[in-house]
């Protein structure tokens, strides 16, 4: 009797003692049984060091080619239901003047007035959608990235009023039944909910490039940090003639595109 | 006081029992639109906002236009709103529940209602505009009660009554300020991107508040045989056609602008709206009924020989108001958003779901302000006897 009451003190007490263990290890950081991977490239975060782009060379862009939306969509569970009105997209083709409707529209090319151009989150620098979010649901990043809290937004839509690129979608019903081929490394959304590109932070985190740029044929897709001279993306844009959507309005988008 | 709105004739039950079963239809619509998501409604990617966030503008309009009896009674001392500025008071009070209740009512996830308040984000309008129309709620509430109160134990009001009265005053031009940069402070949303949208919401909105003021006292003096005075309608039916006036100055300055500039993003969503677009002319017909009968209703409210005549008076009242309710709120909502970021349009047609929704939100309001003008009827016949 004595001792089964014994016996069950020093288990408890074992328990306890690892239970110990277990939290302490949580206060320093080097002995944490589980580590959170800090952000890409081993970088830490400061605010505004780094400011990820995208350049879009259309002229090597194929023309039936939608690759890379395709992969996009598969890798962030993004919701096909089939139908204009509840549509969501991260990343789409529309016509020229569609993407570029204040640009120069006169007596352009057959070529370049036929071509469908690449749409996406800009990742503006100066943001009007998380200005007008009142919940901070949608906010910058220290990288640049505007990002979607999708466990905060309230579902109000002034982002999508506020987005001068027809950016975002609106979860206007279950996004879960129109997932046709579900990924485990990207959660699903909820109804209710807004969403949008997010520059693939969910694998800079884990030191890999965006789905698109990895996923095109082409290579025409360049990411990188518009920050820093020396990258890729700096140098293709030093030489080359560039342009950004609606650069009149001064939200500073971080997708340049060639044409 | 309160008991004051459970004694009624037979019509008034009616009426009341009437307003409840079409909150009951409205209830059961939201209820399919909770469970089922937004889809319900005729909203989609491109018209994002639609019958809601036009009503939830159309109504902080009217709650505002309070401000045009309350300011000359308080300020300037126009004894013939006596009767009138605490209708005046309670029409601000359900329109602005109203409003509230058309924001909720278009929200994707409602039970996060309170996340405005945990976060505060002072740089996002919709902050804003809560805390703005909650005080102004409350202000107009406590102030009108407390003044209807004294008024039947034939006391003075509390003190601390006026001071919240004139305080009211700004925050009425505020409220509907903050409305307008809602919508004016977004880049390419050309239709909204004006700084005379605030100017115009408040110039409409006195119109048509004031309009719906004239509506509710000649209803009232139906029913009730409680009359506010020929004086009171009389001066705010002035009052109105000049507000209306403004309104389609505004109106016409921003056809100048658009058309004679010639800016393409600056002309197509009017182009839209009045002309149509590309073959795509859904609300052409409803902008021009909008327009005309606009400005003929307010050509009737400043002839004296038809505004003195009941019936004209009650048509022209009736043509405005809704001549500006499609004005503000359908044309204005979804004229911004055709064409779309993309340049495409897109139509929309608000479904049966959305239609009951709106029809609920509007008994509740409708029914608030029944109990509070039953309970203000009762208390002035009785010091009049």
């Amino acid at each position: 009797m004595m001792n089964e009451q014994r016996r069950e003190f020093i288990k408890k007490t074992a328990l306890g003692v690892f239970a110990g263990f277990g939290v302490a290890s949580g206060l320093v950081p080097a002995f944490s049984l589980e580590k959170t991977v800090l952000p890409a490239w081993d970088e830490k975060p400061v605010p505004g060091k780094i400011r990820w782009g995208m350049l879009i060379d259309m002229r090597k862009c194929k023309e039936d080619c939608q690759q890379c939306a395709a992969v996009c969509h598969h890798v962030h569970n993004v919701p096909d239901f089939r139908n204009k009105k509840d549509e969501v997209k991260w990343m789409w083709k529309n016509p020229y003047q569609n993407v570029f409707p204040t640009a120069s529209q006169q007596f352009v090319s057959k070529e370049i007035k036929d071509r469908s151009c690449l749409a996406l989150c800009n990742h503006c620098a100066e943001s009007p959608c998380t200005k007008a979010c009142p919940t901070e649901a949608t906010f910058k990043r220290w990288d640049g990235i505007v990002a979607m809290d999708y466990h905060r937004c309230i579902g109000c839509r002034f982002c999508m009023a506020a987005c001068p690129y027809g950016s975002r979608s609106f979860n206007w019903q279950d996004p879960r039944m129109a997932i046709h081929d579900p990924v485990t490394t990207y959660p699903t959304r909820e109804q209710g909910v807004v969403e949008k590109c997010n520059f693939c932070s969910d694998r800079l985190v884990k030191g890999q490039r965006p789905a698109c740029t990895e996923a095109c044929p082409e290579q025409a897709l360049t990411f990188g940090d518009l920050n820093d001279p020396a990258s890729d993306i700096r140098q293709l844009l030093e030489t080359n003639a560039t342009m950004q959507r609606k650069p009149e309005l001064g939200t500073k988008p971080s997708v340049f595109y060639i044409i | 006081m309160i008991e004051k709105a459970l004694k009624g004739n037979r019509s008034y039950w009616i009426w009341i029992a009437f307003l409840i079963a079409v909150i009951g239809i409205g209830l059961s619509a939201y209820n399919q639109q909770r469970w089922f998501g937004l889809t319900v409604t005729g909203m989609g990617r491109d018209i994002s906002w639609g019958l809601y966030i036009a009503q939830f503008t159309f109504l902080v309009g009217v709650a505002a236009s309070a401000v045009m009896v309350v300011l000359p009674y308080y300020l300037h001392h126009q004894k013939e709103f006596a009767k009138t500025v605490i209708i005046g008071e309670f029409m601000a009070v359900s329109a602005t529940l109203m409003s509230m209740l058309f924001i909720l009512a278009d929200m994707g996830r409602p039970d996060r209602l309170l996340n405005i308040m945990l976060y505060p984000s002072p740089h996002s309008m919709v902050f804003w505009d809560l805390m703005v129309l909650s005080g102004y709620l409350v202000m107009n509430l406590v102030s009108s009660w407390a003044m209807l109160g004294a008024e039947r134990k034939g006391a003075q009001p509390p003190a601390w009554v006026k001071p919240l009265v004139y305080l009211s005053i700004p925050w009425a031009f505020s409220v509907h300020t903050v409305t307008a940069f809602l919508y004016a402070g977004m880049p390419g949303r050309h239709l909204w991107l004006t700084a005379v949208l605030a100017p115009r919401f408040l110039a409409s909105a006195f119109a048509a508040g004031t309009a719906l003021l004239i509506l509710v006292s000649l209803i009232l003096k139906r029913t009730t045989g409680f009359d506010t005075g020929k004086e009171a309608r009389a001066k705010l039916t002035v009052l109105a056609a000049y507000a209306g006036l403004a309104n389609i100055f505004f109106l016409g300055t921003e056809f100048f602008t658009a058309f004679y500039s010639n800016v393409p993003a600056y002309k197509e969503s009017l182009q839209y709206l009045f002309f149509g677009l590309d073959g795509n002319c859904q609300f052409v017909p409803l902008m021009w009924f909008s327009l005309i009968s606009g400005v003929a209703s307010i050509g009737v409210l400043l002839v004296p020989k038809l505004r003195n005549s009941t019936k004209w008076l009650v048509g022209a009242c009736s043509a405005l108001v809704l001549s500006i309710w499609i004005d503000k709120g359908v044309g204005l909502i979804l004229g911004g958003f055709v064409p779309s970021p993309l340049q495409e349009i897109v139509e929309y047609t608000p479904t049966t779901t959305e239609i009951c929704v709106t029809l609920g939100i509007w008994s509740i309001g409708i029914l608030l302000l029944t109990l509070l003008l039953k309970v203000f009827v009762a208390v002035k016949m009785a010091n009049e006897q």
